[in-house]
Formats: structure tokens, sequence, C-alpha cells
């Protein structure tokens, strides 16, 4: 049961990234890009992993890609038609380094399955989490954040100097 | 198992039903009443006092011509209103609705009047599929293919995302404070004192952006029908605006249950406990109702008091007022926390 259930969510995952890679309408493709994240959410919440499932929905599908829709809306991208290649390198390249990541993601995660543990017996892996965010890992904990302050206030510097 | 699901199911059969119940209702008591805020009499005709006009309207709704204009995005169009009823309908099974101690069903124990009584994270759920509604919204502006509908949309996205900080960061004090994402927690935690006493203004910051988030007036920018005609449904007829009708009280019902369990005690009342069994149940359930239907005659109340924000003006508020005083509203709780004053 649960088996088949994580084939079909795969599926759709995949099917669903393809979409949002190659459909022509890039309205479309960020849709598309939410049914993926909300795939991998349910990949998480089958795994035991409540927590990431629920912010995978609320950070990803729920605001970063509102913004992109709203970014595309408002500019208004065009639909792109033709089967002209504009960037054959690019692509090459990007199709290249794609299935590098894959194949050695494959073959990290084939290596791990000895030492994997079941999330859903640990109970609330909620709390654990907290725990060892603001515990033992607090320092990096807190360079994310000063790394995202960064980013935030690079972005308004940049767009104050063009005015 | 068999008699887990099928406990479940009755839950499930009795909240949605309740929920749906609550949309004709609503509708009523909006028109009767603005009627009554405005000095007239409002819908008065059909049954008594006018109580079966939402009957009258569904019928007229559902028999009205769906149109479906030549140049929308055909599959999007459809989708939106969709999306809107989906997470209306699937956002409530987190939130306890009433107590229920020692009553068993099928000789399961019933663990409260909740749907999902084990899912520990709750509130994270509820905000995550609360994040979701702005794409049914997003897309009937953007697939009407109509400018006023776009413009819509647009508004409609950026108050989402700006209102929904402030919410979360409202609801984080709250959590702090009762140390677990399960709703059933939180309403156990405020057995003695209500959380709106110790963070008003979180309570303050919480309603606000309520109102944003179900584009209720004063913050209706989304449909604004006198500069955008209806906004993001204008192109939308018969039951497709129906649906963005019906998901608009939905919402305004869940979010009023949310307010209530989080901050006005959920089902409980201050010195009295309630009594276990069937009882208990009912007394609690009667107690949640009472408040859910103030905060919902508030949304009405508001409505017809309050003119509309201007743009700026509601983006100004949402960043540089309500933003902030979540953020202090959190230190304070973190303050009293550890000084141990809560």
């Amino acid at each position: 049961m649960e088996l088949a259930i994580f084939y079909l969510v795969a599926a759709v995952a995949v099917l669903s990234a393809l979409v949002a890679v190659a459909h022509r309408n890039p309205v479309v493709n960020v849709l598309s890009l939410i049914v993926t994240f909300f795939c991998v959410a349910a990949v998480f919440a089958m795994q035991g992993a409540d927590f990431l499932a629920g912010a995978q929905v609320l950070i990803y599908a729920g605001a970063i890609l509102v913004l992109f829709l709203f970014v595309v809306m408002l500019l208004g991208a065009p639909v792109v038609s033709g089967e002209e290649n504009p960037r054959p390198v690019q692509k090459t390249l990007g199709a290249f380094l794609a299935a590098a990541v894959g194949i050695g993601a494959f073959f990290l995660f084939s290596s791990l399955r000895e030492a994997e543990t079941k999330l859903s017996e640990a109970g609330n892996t909620t709390r654990a989490l907290g725990r060892l965010l603001v515990g033992p890992h607090l320092f990096a904990f807190e360079l994310v954040s000063v790394v995202l302050l960064a980013a935030l206030v690079g972005a308004l510097v940049l767009v104050k100097r063009k005015h | 198992m068999w008699a887990e699901i099928a406990v479940s199911g009755v839950k499930l059969a009795v909240i949605a039903g309740m929920l749906l119940t609550v949309v004709p209702i609503m509708t009523w008591v909006e028109r009767r009443g603005a009627a009554f805020i405005q000095d007239r009499l409002g819908p008065n005709r059909v049954g008594p006092w006018g109580l079966l006009q939402p009957l009258a309207d569904a019928v007229k709704l559902l028999f009205k011509e769906d149109v479906t204009p030549a140049h929308v995005s055909k599959g999007l169009y459809f989708l939106a209103p969709a999306i809107a009823v989906f997470v209306a309908l699937s956002t409530f099974i987190v939130i306890p609705f009433a107590k229920a101690e020692g009553i068993e069903l099928f000789g399961v124990p019933l663990k409260g009047l909740i749907v999902a009584p084990d899912l520990n994270i709750g509130v994270l759920y509820l905000l995550a599929l609360s994040s979701i509604s702005v794409y049914g919204i997003v897309l009937a502006g953007w697939a009407s293919n109509n400018k006023y509908s776009l413009l819509g949309g647009l508004r409609s996205s950026a108050q989402l995302i700006s209102y929904e900080l402030a919410m979360t960061l409202a609801v984080l004090g709250v959590l702090l404070a009762s140390g677990d994402l399960r709703l059933t927690t939180v309403v156990e935690h405020q057995a003695k004192l209500w959380n709106v006493v110790p963070q008003f203004f979180g309570f303050l910051v919480f309603l606000v952006a309520a109102f944003a988030e179900t584009n209720r007036l004063p913050f209706d920018l989304a449909e604004a029908e006198n500069e955008l005609v209806a906004g993001y449904h204008v192109e939308l007829s018969s039951m497709k605006f129906a649906a963005f009708m019906m998901s608009e009280y939905i919402n305004m019902t869940t979010i009023s249950a949310l307010a209530t369990t989080l901050y006005l005690g959920g089902w409980q009342l201050p010195g009295v406990a309630m009594p276990d069994g069937w009882l208990g149940l009912v007394l609690s359930f009667a107690v949640f109702m009472a408040k859910v239907g103030f905060l919902l005659w508030l949304f009405v109340w508001v409505r017809w008091t309050l003119p509309r924000f201007r743009y700026d003006q509601l983006m100004r508020l949402g960043w540089k007022g309500l933003i902030p005083l979540a953020l202090l509203n959190l230190l304070w709780v973190s303050v009293a926390l550890a000084r141990g004053w809560l």
C-alpha cells in the first residue's frame, strides 16, 4: 500500500518536473513546479518528517512560487513558440550537469540505504528538529540567517542604486 | 483499523456538514446585517425573516447560464475555483471543535471533536494550506484574460504574502507559550488564562491579518467592485462564481475557529469545568460555536462599518505596522516565558 502510494507520488513528481522544464507557457511551468513541490512534501510526510513536509508546502509551494507566479504574470513572459534553439551550448551543458548530479545522487543514496533509520518511529520529529537546530547546530543556523539577511540587504542596495 | 476510519469519517461528515451549513447562514446574516447597519430591511420575502433567501440564491446560481468567455485559458479557468474550494474545505481538520473525554464510537476513543488528532504539525498544516489558497485567486485573475481580473489577482497575491508573514509571527507567540504545534495542546494550555490577555497585541495582529487573508473589507482590494468591477471573478459566472463566494465564507469560518482556538480559549469557559461524556461534547461545542459566531459577526460588522483601504495604505500597514507589532509581541512572550511570568 505504502509502496504503491510512493510510486504514484514519485511518478507524478517526475512527470510534473518534466513539464516544468519543457512546457512553452511560463505560467504552466510555475504551476507544474508547484505540483512537484507538493509531491516532494508528500514523500517527506511518508518518511515521517511531517515538519519538513509542512515547511516545504508553506515556504516553497506557498510563498516562493507565489512570488515566481507574480513575476511571470507581471512581466508577462512571452509564450515561447517555434522550434529554434537559441542557446544550444547551455542546453547541452545543463543536461549533462543534471545527469551527473542525478547519477551521483543515485549512487550516494544507494550506499546510504544500509544506515536507514525509521523516522516515523522517532515520535515527535518537530521537537527533536527544534532542539537540534538551537542546540548543537546553533552556529550554522545563525550563520544561515545572517547570510539570508545579507542577501536581503544586498537586493535592497542593488535596487536603490538604479533609481 | 476500520473502526478508526469510520470514526474519522463520522467526524469529517459532522464538521464538513457544519461548515457547509454556515455558508448559507452567513450569507443571510451578511445581507440582513448590512441592512440593519444601513437602516433598511434587507431580504425578508422568502420564508420567515427572509431565512430561506440563501436557498433561493443557490437555486438561482445553479440555474444561471455558465458562460465561458472566448479568450480565457481553459484549463486554469476551471481549475481556479476548484483550488479555492479545495483549500477552504481541507484546512479545518486540525481544529479541535469540542471536548470529547470518555466517549467511544465503534469502540475507538474519540479524542475530541477534531478530524486529525494525531497530526503533530497542526498549526503548520493550517498555515501551509492557507498559503496555497492564493493560487485560486491569482489563477482566476490570470486565466480570465481580462485586465481587471489580472489586477485583482496581482493585488491579492501581494496582499497575501505581506499579511501571511504578520499572521505567522503572531501565531508563533501562541505556539511559544504552549510549546506544541498541536491545537489540542494550545487549547488545554489556556485552561486558566486565555491567550488574548497576555498576548493582546498578537491577537490584534492576527485579527487584522485574518481580514486581509480572507479578502474581506476593509482589505478586499482583490475585488474592489468600484474600481476593478469585481476583480478576479469578473469573468466567472454561475457556479464558478458561487464556488469563490462559498470558499470566502468557509475561510472566514475556519479563520474564526482558528482565532478562537489560539486566543479565546477554544471550547473552554474560564472557571467552568466541562463535564465528561456526551453532555461535555455538546456544551463545549456550543461554547466554541458561540465564540466563532461572535467573530463571524465581527467580520460582517467591520465590513459594513469601515471603508476600503488604499493599496499603498494596505502595504504600509502590513509591513510597517503589523510586522513590527507582531515581533514586539514575540519578544514580550519570550521575555515573559524566560522570567516565568506566563
